[in-house]
């Protein structure tokens, strides 16, 4: 547990150990609370600026079938935006949840930073997979997510 | 779970429960408690359980927990009426090593070596968020997934020679671009030409062992002392995004019902789905072999501006580890078409086989296994019975021992630099936490990963090279 970002007494994400990849575990008093911390424990693996403010943002709106595609897709959409616009995150807001005819809808407000000569980063990140993808409703939400890096 | 020994470096899961063929696992003791400690042989038994997998579920010395499948997991499955699943290939579609040799000596390059590290780093971008230095359209890019390096090499970069001396003669040829989404091309379109971060590097490293003679001299690499340079890396945020997605796209219309973890999602081989996640991966083989084609022209083209030449700086061979392909196989004594998953895992074709150079045949496929940071890597040779082994299949590095958050409590990248540097090798980085991540204690003795190869008869040892210059991304 080297990186963890604490707020208060109540972690919103731990990394585990894994042997090969990143684990962690995000928590949040709703599922939209979880996932944003679980989008901020993605970003801690890419730099260390997630407590930065972040003059850009982005609007994401994403669909799934069911809340895992959601967490997926959105984990996704952090290292799509990093590789292809150099966007690193440092916040979330705004998460809105919706139902779709086929299941879900999720949008919400990604603030960061342009990648420039000044930001040093950590790694990168290959891809978010289903692999001991959990969501659990336990009085809050934990989302359980492991990371090929 | 039951685990019985069939000889030092054999164990073997036997057929209960779900399982429809046993699991084996080519380890010693010492290799098989390291893989105890993890998911990865539960993970062997769920792959025996995929419907009509062949002969047995394979895991190579170097097997550590992978998702779905093993890292270091081969299964092979009929080509006709069987499945193919991009879990059992990896998100790091080729990910594999090239491997090229020099004419110099050490000698030749050792008060340069700081100055051809310096000046490969600015040739090949590396790191995280680093770009290439072609700016690609989208209509390059598709020629490129369709031609592999093949492309590449019409464009300059290479030679013919190069492609003789790849897997598949560098491109695969089921390959389309139609089956790769746009955010996969999008993914692919900055990164081409750049070795990335994360396990990937390149090293100068100097021949200091050689094992078999015979078949060094035949791969080039007979002469103790003798430089060659390896570079490790794959296929990118595009491969990454192929797998991504067929995960995705087969959950929608498969399902994941009965399956014990979602990431061993398949679709049968020859339905449509099933063809276009191939020729999808395909593609992605070809971005890769690309990328590596460009990469290595580039340290030539370094070699000979700080070193005023650059003879006989031959490609060894090009392997992938990360693949899926269709080979034929003898199985119970007849030959069968059999679509093998390779997921960390190298190919070992022994000799004779008509997929490997001509030049080679004789002894058999060169089998590159890159070490961890700084230790040595391993030149094997493909053997005949590598075949009713494992599908003709070895290990693929020296696989991890250690979670990265582990590493870095352990490890700091300045203290593995001097420990290097103390040791003769130089070290250049765009991240110490990288390096701390990838420290060679945070991985298995790739030293007792070749033996079981070797004794067991996966693939033989025929030389050995340390490195002197590691860049890392």
């Amino acid at each position: 547990m080297v990186y963890n970002f604490f707020m208060g007494q109540n972690p919103r994400y731990v990394f585990l150990d894994h042997t090969a990849d990143a684990k962690f575990r995000a928590r949040g008093d709703t599922f939209e609370e979880a996932l944003a911390n679980a989008a901020l424990a993605v970003a801690s693996l890419i730099w260390n600026g997630t407590q930065a403010g972040g003059a850009e943002s982005r609007t994401i709106s994403i669909q799934g079938r069911d809340h895992e595609r959601l967490v997926v897709r959105t984990l996704e959409e952090i290292v799509f935006l990093f590789e292809t616009e150099g966007f690193l995150l440092a916040g979330v807001d705004d998460v809105r949840l919706g139902r779709v005819e086929d299941g879900w809808r999720l949008q919400a407000v990604f603030r960061g930073e342009r990648l420039s000569d000044t930001h040093s980063l950590r790694g990168g990140v290959k891809a978010i997979t289903y692999n001991e993808l959990k969501i659990e409703r336990n009085g809050g939400v934990t989302i359980q997510v492991v990371v090929d890096v | 779970m039951e685990l019985n020994k069939i000889s030092d470096n054999i164990w073997e899961i036997p057929k209960h429960g779900a399982m429809k063929v046993p699991a084996r696992f080519y380890a010693s003791f010492k290799l098989l408690e390291a893989a105890r400690g993890d998911k990865s042989l539960e993970q062997a038994k769920n792959v025996a359980g995929l419907e009509g997998i062949v002969r047995m579920a394979y895991v190579m010395p170097d097997a550590h927990q992978g998702y779905g499948f093993p890292i270091g997991g081969v299964a092979a499955f009929d080509a006709e009426t069987g499945l193919i699943s991009p879990g059992g290939v990896g998100y790091d579609i080729n990910c594999g090593v090239r491997l090229l040799r020099t004419e110099f000596r050490v000698q030749d390059v050792q008060s340069r070596l700081r100055e051809l590290l310096t000046e490969i780093f600015k040739e090949v971008p590396a790191g995280v968020g680093k770009g290439g230095v072609t700016k690609l359209s989208l209509a390059v890019l598709k020629d490129i997934l369709v031609r592999g390096a093949e492309w590449a090499v019409e464009n300059g970069y290479g030679t013919q020679d190069d492609l003789l001396a790849t897997e598949e003669g560098g491109r695969m040829a089921e390959a389309e671009a139609g089956p790769v989404s746009k955010r996969a091309l999008e993914r692919g379109i900055p990164q081409l030409g750049t070795l990335g971060a994360g396990n990937h590097f390149l090293e100068i490293q100097k021949v200091d062992k050689i094992f078999d003679r015979n078949v060094a001299r035949a791969f080039g690499l007979d002469e103790v002392g003798r430089i060659a340079v390896m570079i490790h890396c794959g296929s990118r945020g595009l491969g990454h995004q192929v797998a991504s997605d067929y995960i995705e796209i087969m959950e929608d219309k498969i399902g994941t019902a009965g399956l014990p973890d979602r990431e061993l999602i398949h679709a049968p081989l020859r339905s449509a789905l099933g063809q276009q996640y191939y020729k999808a991966m395909c593609a992605a083989v070809n971005y890769a072999f690309a990328n590596r084609q460009m990469i290595a022209h580039w340290v030539r083209d370094v070699f000979k501006k700080v070193l005023g030449s650059s003879p006989g700086m031959r490609q060894v061979y090009d392997v992938c580890h990360n693949v899926a392909k269709v080979e034929e196989h003898a199985v119970g004594g007849a030959s069968r078409r059999l679509c093998v998953h390779r997921k960390g895992a190298t190919r070992s074709f022994g000799p004779g086989r008509p997929e490997i150079p001509a030049a080679y045949r004789p002894f058999g496929q060169p089998v590159i296994i890159p070490g961890s940071m700084g230790t040595a890597s391993y030149v094997l040779v493909g053997t005949a019975e590598a075949e009713e082994l494992s599908f003709s299949s070895t290990a693929h590095g020296a696989g991890r021992l250690m979670s990265r958050n582990e590493a870095l409590r352990r490890f700091r990248g300045e203290q593995v630099r001097d420990d290097l540097a103390r040791r003769g090798i130089e070290l250049k980085s765009t991240s110490w936490r990288g390096v701390a991540e990838e420290a060679s204690g945070a991985y298995k003795d790739v030293e007792d990963v070749v033996r079981v190869s070797h004794e067991v008869g996966l693939g033989r040892l025929v030389a050995r090279l340390v490195p002197m210059g590691v860049m890392k991304g």
